[in-house]
Order: C-alpha cells, then structure tokens, then sequence
C-alpha cells in the first residue's frame, strides 16, 4: 500500500505543474487585469504598480519567476488585498471551509446511506418511493434556493437557529444541512443502486439458504460491498463540498475559502487564483487518494499493486 | 452529529445581537453592514466606499463632517485660514490630537503622510485626489524629485500650510476624503517599507491611529470591530462604545440579518423587495439622493452613434420616468443632464426634452426614416440583473418609439471595462459617483484628456470651460463655466443620462445621529442607539 501511495503522490507532482501553468496562461489570456476600475489611475501609477508586480517583463519571465515562486511556495501578496499574503489568507479560511465541508460530508453519509439502504431494502414499495423520491428532489433543489429557505423558516420563522456567520455551534448547522443534503441525495441513490446489485448476487443467495437472518445478510455481508459507489464518490465529493460551497459561504455569510475562489478570478487577483486553484487541485489528488485506498481495503478483488 | 444539534439549541440567544435584550446596561453596540470586506485600512492604499467607512471611525483629518449636511467642521485642525485667492491653506493643530500611541499629531505628521501617499514607489491609485496641491502631480509623476517643492509644509509643529496650484473653492471638502488623512509613519517603518506595497502596518495587533475609535480585531470575511477611543481628543462626545462592520456583499443575506436583528442597517436592498417594505414597513426603508449619475456612453468614434442626430434621437425617445417607476423603482431622479442637483449648489439649466416626435424627425434626417435602414444597436452592460432590466427597458422604448433594433451584450466587469475602454462598444452602460460635493468631479470627466472619458468625444470649447473654472476661485464665476460645458455635453450627447441614483437601505429605527447626507457618509462619533425608540 505504501508503495502505491507514493507512485500516486509522485503523479500529482506532474498534474499540479500542469494545472499551474494552465492557470497562469488563462489568466494571462483573460482581458482586463486586476488594476482596471471604473476609475483608472493615472497612467504613472499604473506603471509603477505594473513594474512592481513584475508585469513590465516579458511573458516567458512572468511565467519562470510564478513557477519559481511556486516550487519554493511563495504565493505572494494578493492583489485585491495588498496587505495580506495568499498563504496568510488560505490558511485562515482554508479551515473553515474543510470544518464545514466535514460537518456536510458527515450529513450526507448518514443521511444519504440511512435512505439509500432503507429504500433498497424495500424495493418498490413505499419505503423506496419516499427516500427515493426525496433524493430527486434534493439533487434538484439548488442550494442557493435551498439556503435562503432554510434561513426563512429555521431562522426568521421557527427561531431556531442564529444567522451569525461561523461562530457558535448553532450558526453551523443551517449551512452544513444545507449543503449536505444535495450530497446526501447522491449518496441515496448510489447507496440504493449498490445495495440492490449486492443483494442480487450469489453469495447473498448462500447466505441466506443458510440460514443467516436478514439483518445478517444485511450488516454482515451486503453493506461493506453496497457502499462501494459510495466509497468511490466520496473523494470528490468531499472535494466538491470544500471547494464548493461558494454559494453556502455567501448565502451564510462564511469566511470560506470557496468565495476567494470565485471572487479571486473576477478580480484578476493572479496570486490569489493561482493560490486556491492549486490549494484546491492538491485536496482533490489527495482525496481521491484516499478514498481509493479505502476501495481497495473494502474490496478484495481490487489489489494496491499489479506486481 | 447530535452534539452538533443539542448544542446548537442551547445558545439560540446571541449576547452580542442587537435586539436579544441583553442585560440592562445601555452598551452602545452598532452593528453595521458594509457592502463588501474592506482591501484594507491603510488609506493610502485602499479606493472603496466600505474603506472609508471604516477608515473615518479610525481616522481623522484636518477637518470632520458635520453629521447633518457634511459641511467642513474642525477636525485634527481646530481652525484654519486662507488666502485671498484660495491658494494657500494654513492649518492650526489642536494641542490635544494625539495618536493612539499618546504622541501628539503634528503638521510634520501631515507632510510626511502626504509624502508617502504621492510617493510614486507607493504607486497609490487614488494619489490623484491631491493632484490640486502645487507640484504633486509632478512629483507622483516622478519629474519632481524633491518633496520640499510640494506645496505642503510644516511651519512648526501645530502650523501646516498647503499650497495649491490654483483656487480650489472645494478644497476642504476634498480633505474628508481618506487620502488626505494623516498615517502613523514610525508605526509603518517599523512593519515594513514605507513606500511599499506589503507592509503589516494595519494588522489589528499593529494599527495605530488617531480617530474616535481605535481597531480591536479583524476577521477576513467576517467582521472588523472598533471600540471608542480612550486618546481621543473629544472622545466625551464619541456615543457608541463599538462598532461592528460586517462585509456582508449578498443584498438578500443583509436584508436576513436586518430581519433577524443581528444588524441595524441593511446596506443595500434588492429592488424587487422595495415595493413590499414601503408597503408595510416603510420606517425602516430610506431612500436618499445619492451624488451619482446613472448613464450610457455613446461610441463617437464608429457606427451609428458617430451621428449626433442618432445619438439625440436614441437619447430623447426613452421615458425616464416610466423607467425609474416600474423597473428601477428606487426612487431614482430622472435625468436629462449629467451632474446631480444642488451639488455644492450647482444645478445645471442644460438638458433636453423626451421627445418622440422630434426624435423621429432627427433619425428621419440621419438617413433612418422610421427606423428604416437602420443597421441597429448593441447596447454593452456588466452582468448584473438590474443593469440587464434596464437595458431591456431601453431595447423596447427604441423599438417601440423610433422602430430601430438593438441587441443586448453582457460582459463580465472586468472584460466590460476592458471593452469600453478600448472603445470596443456601441453603447454601454455606465455610471460615475463624485469624489467629493463639487461639479468639477462630473465634468471634468469628459475633458479631451480625461482616462474616463472613454467615448471618443471631444470638444475644444469645452475643454476651455473646464480649464478656466478651475482657475477661478469665484463660485459663482464657475457655476457659470460649468453650466456652459454642461450645455455643451447636453447637446453633443457622448453620453445619454438616464437616472441619477439614490441610495436605497434599511436603518433600524434605534439608530439615531444618522441622517441622510449626499455622499452617503455618516460620521460615526455622532452615530447612536436609542434602545427606547421603536
């Protein structure tokens, strides 16, 4: 397995140089720069700002000194926040951002193997329907009408909750249901779908002409192997829910990092866009990592190596 | 999980929040949203409005803001005097401004901040707002060496005398504006260079300066809060113990704290909720003039809008006031001139009249008689709801009135500044707030020379007007150059006004020595709540 790990980090090495410089020449490419407002500074201090940041030498020197700084892990000053350092900014809202995606994850896994297992056991009936009917419309509800809902009802309505940004315990709970939920509906519908292909198959059949109860057959043999889709999809969906929840961060009022995702590119903040692109490029090979190595425990068909 | 959610339940009550009736002690929290997370606080950096809001709760200059119309009132500077002809300011510190260090705030202070603010290594966006000081811009320009040639300079300690480089009658409203304030420059020499960019000077745990209120801590992206300052020198009439400023940018999520009383003010409001506030709660909603022009360039240099009978016929066959009612719906003033009302008491008699026939008539004469022929429009916006409503509106009174086609194109901010700045555009949409409360900030914009211009539009007599009334330190001399370049622009239209805007919030009603001013600044010393108002 160890071997494994390290043959994988050593891929990310050539991904994230490739997602480096295809960073830099798109934003190199897009029009306007992170200097331009509707009102222009005078056009010594433009020039100024541009030979401080650089910008005055030719592109194929831009582009060593980025990836220079890169290797040595200097990702500079933003520009939208001239006194701040990306890494300064990454690492204060990069945990706010992993908090609230765990607590999402977390509610997607119990939600969503709750229903998905419940409705496959079941097949057809109405146990199946309601699961199976609210996952659809969880993955059809988007968040950013799902958020205000929920804020409108727990918040203003029912009281129930604080709208205070990410202080207390309570003010994270109206995000992290609302942006678990959409996962939760995925994870239902592939944990029914595993489950079902499980419980058609042989050893199952075994199982229970021998005689094992069905809460046996169920916890003992089907699930580990049920879950698989689930297992596989959780890298990037946990990714996903890091990375994205832009519209949670604002609907919420989080100080994420999800919104200096979005924001950083409108503002041709070239540091910073560079800064969270590869923050969030390195947890998806890291995520994906580690659920593959969770598939391989879980499956014995699956090896680390081929050798 | 469920400890999530039991510990949730226990603390729904938030001590901090307004309205949770804490206590009985009158602590004088103000929780403010701002519109957006400040760049900074250094004001020789930032250019935002939220920045100066936050700014002037720290900072003071040589002269405050009267609370109710703005009107310069004494600041650091107690009193002050000029020459005859408005050129050369002196400045007569108070003994007791002191920096929240304890160190007194001396003229030295002034020069060395406006130093480092026109420094071109700072490379500062905004240094041009001290431009009207004598030699500054050749010295942000780098072809002045020696800041002694600057027209600021410390008598003594308490003495500073600013000269400009011509009467400037708006010269002390220009000195509320941040890049004016004074900076703590031992402060920043010790966190860093001080003509560049980077330095951690305005750190929470390294910030020093000189206002009402000193800073106590700031969270990115999620509040920034200041306490009354105990150095203050009139900090006995400082009323509110602390302030909060959220950087909250959604207008719906604002509106959602206001409702649940976690804040006092919501800083904007969506248009499509107006209509319910002044319905049924109208105390909260305010609807005040704004010192800003909502307006559409017209490229002069190509295609149809080159024709000044094009443009005069695109700008007269649009019902302003239809629009500002059913799309806008802020209360926005229709506009057939470009600089608000009664700005420093100017206002303008140029304009022209909405006139569908006569409309007709001067497209009939372009070589476009009902609209025949005519090759159509595009009309360029950044992407944004309201600015899409708008333009929809426009698209349908063109087609409606003159019986000529456009099409509309969105564009993302920054591609649209791009685009409108490389003269990329038919037409686009456009809007400008002033600097500080005199016409010159609107007018000079479309100067042949101005950056801002950006329709291709120029005009020598003009350019002369705008020359002369900045010679002249007579205001009523200079009302009378304006308005003559304003009847110049008015005729040409390299430019269509639309609307001039309001500024459209919700206030709660406990707040008190907050009053409607035209540059949407609310001098924070004076700001308070009154628990018993409801």
């Amino acid at each position: 397995m160890f071997r494994f790990a390290l043959r994988r980090i050593l891929e990310t090495i050539p991904v994230l140089f490739a997602v480096a410089s295809i960073t830099f020449f798109m934003l190199k490419a897009a029009p306007g720069g992170p200097f331009d407002s509707d009102r222009d500074p005078p056009e010594s201090v433009k020039k100024k700002l541009d030979e401080f940041y650089g910008f005055d030498k030719p592109w194929y020197q831009q582009y060593f000194i980025q990836m220079r700084n890169l290797i040595r892990g200097e990702l500079g000053y933003s520009f939208k926040y001239p006194n701040r350092t990306v890494n300064g900014v990454i690492s204060e809202a990069a945990p706010v951002s992993l908090e609230l995606g765990l607590y999402a994850l977390t509610v997607s896994i119990c939600i969503g193997l709750f229903a998905g297992i419940l409705a496959s056991l079941k097949p057809n009936t109405m146990l199946d329907y309601i699961p199976s009917s609210l996952s659809m419309i969880g993955i059809c509800l988007p968040t950013f009408l799902l958020g205000p809902i929920a804020i409108l009802v727990f918040t203003l309505n029912l009281e129930w909750f604080p709208l205070a940004g990410w202080s207390t315990p309570a003010s994270k709970v109206l995000p992290a249901f609302t942006l678990g939920l959409y996962y939760a509906a995925y994870v239902a519908r592939m944990a029914r779908g595993g489950m079902r292909d499980i419980l058609n198959q042989d050893f199952i059949r075994t199982a229970r002409a021998k005689g094992a109860n069905e809460s046996r057959v169920i916890f003992r043999h089907a699930i580990k192997g049920g879950i698989m889709p689930v297992v596989s999809f959780l890298g990037p969906a946990a990714a996903g829910l890091i990375a994205g929840s832009f519209v949670i961060e604002t609907v919420f009022y989080i100080p994420g990092l999800g919104q200096h995702f979005v924001k950083s590119a409108f503002d041709r903040d070239y540091t910073m866009v560079m800064g969270v692109v590869l923050f969030f490029a390195t947890l998806i090979v890291v995520l994906n990592l580690v659920s593959d190595i969770i598939m391989v425990w879980l499956n014995p068909k699956l090896k680390f190596d081929h050798d | 999980m469920a400890a999530l959610l039991l510990s949730g339940c226990g603390q729904n009550t938030q001590t901090t929040a307004p309205g949770s009736g804490s206590g009985g002690s009158s602590a004088q929290i103000l929780h403010i949203t701002n519109g957006t997370e400040p760049e900074d606080i250094d004001p020789h950096i930032v250019t935002g409005v939220p920045e100066h809001h936050i700014i002037t709760a720290l900072t003071e200059g040589l002269v405050g803001e009267d609370p109710e119309d703005l009107h310069p009132v004494p600041g650091v500077a107690e009193r002050w005097d000029t020459s005859e002809d408005l050129t050369v300011w002196t400045f007569h510190l108070r003994t007791n401004a002191v920096w929240t260090t304890g160190e007194p705030v001396t003229a030295q202070d002034f020069v060395a901040s406006f130093e480092r603010i026109l420094n071109p290594e700072l490379a500062s966006k905004y240094s041009y707002m001290l431009f009207v000081m004598k030699n500054a811009q050749a010295y942000n320009e780098g072809k002045i060496k020696d800041f002694k040639e600057v027209g600021a300079a410390a008598i003594d300690e308490r003495t500073l005398k600013v000269t400009l480089g011509a009467p400037t009658p708006y010269f002390l409203g220009l000195l509320n504006h941040y890049t004016w304030f004074p900076v703590h420059m031992a402060t920043i020499e010790k966190h860093g260079p001080k003509y560049a960019r980077g330095n951690q000077w305005t750190r929470p745990e390294n910030f020093v300066s000189n206002g009402p209120f000193k800073l106590v801590s700031w969270t990115t992206n999620e509040k920034l809060v200041v306490e009354r300052s105990p150095t203050y020198w009139d900090k006995d009439n400082v009323k509110a113990d602390e302030i909060h400023f959220y950087g909250i940018v959604s207008a719906d999520t604002q509106e959602k704290y206001f409702r649940a009383g976690q804040v006092h003010n919501a800083y904007q409001i969506s248009s499509d909720k107006i209509p319910t506030y002044k319905k049924n709660k109208p105390e909260l909603l305010h609807i005040t003039p704004h010192l800003a022009s909502y307006f559409y360039r017209l490229n002069t240099t190509k295609g149809v809008t080159k024709d000044v009978r094009v443009r005069k016929a695109l700008s007269m066959s649009i019902d302003r006031k239809s629009l500002v009612e059913n799309v806008t719906q802020g209360g926005q003033l229709p506009a057939t001139f470009f600089t608000p009302p009664n700005c420093a008491g100017y206002t303008t008699t140029a304009g022209f009249k909405e006139d569908i026939e006569a409309a007709k008539k001067l497209l009939a004469e372009a070589g476009y008689p009902d609209g025949k022929g005519f090759p159509g429009v595009e009309i360029l916006y950044n992407t944004d709801e309201n600015h899409r409503s708008i333009a929809e509106a426009i698209q349908e009174m063109w087609n409606k009135n003159l019986g000529i086609k456009s099409t509309l194109v969105n564009q993302e901010w920054k591609v649209y500044l791009d685009s409108q700045r490389k003269l990329n555009y038919e037409v686009s949409r456009a809007g400008w707030t002033g600097d500080y409360p005199d016409p010159n900030t609107f007018l000079d914009m479309w100067t042949s020379w101005s950056q801002q211009n950006q329709t291709g539009w120029s005009n020598d007599k003009y350019d002369e007007l705008i020359k002369a009334a900045g010679k002249t330190g007579d205001m009523e001399e200079r009302k009378k150059l304006f308005d003559q370049a304003e009847h110049i622009l008015m005729d040409e239209l390299p430019i269509m006004p639309i609307y001039i805007y309001t500024r459209v919030y919700l206030l709660d009603p406990k707040v008190k020595g907050w009053h409607h001013t035209i540059l949407d600044h609310h001098p924070w010393k004076h700001v308070y709540l009154d628990s018993s108002a409801k």
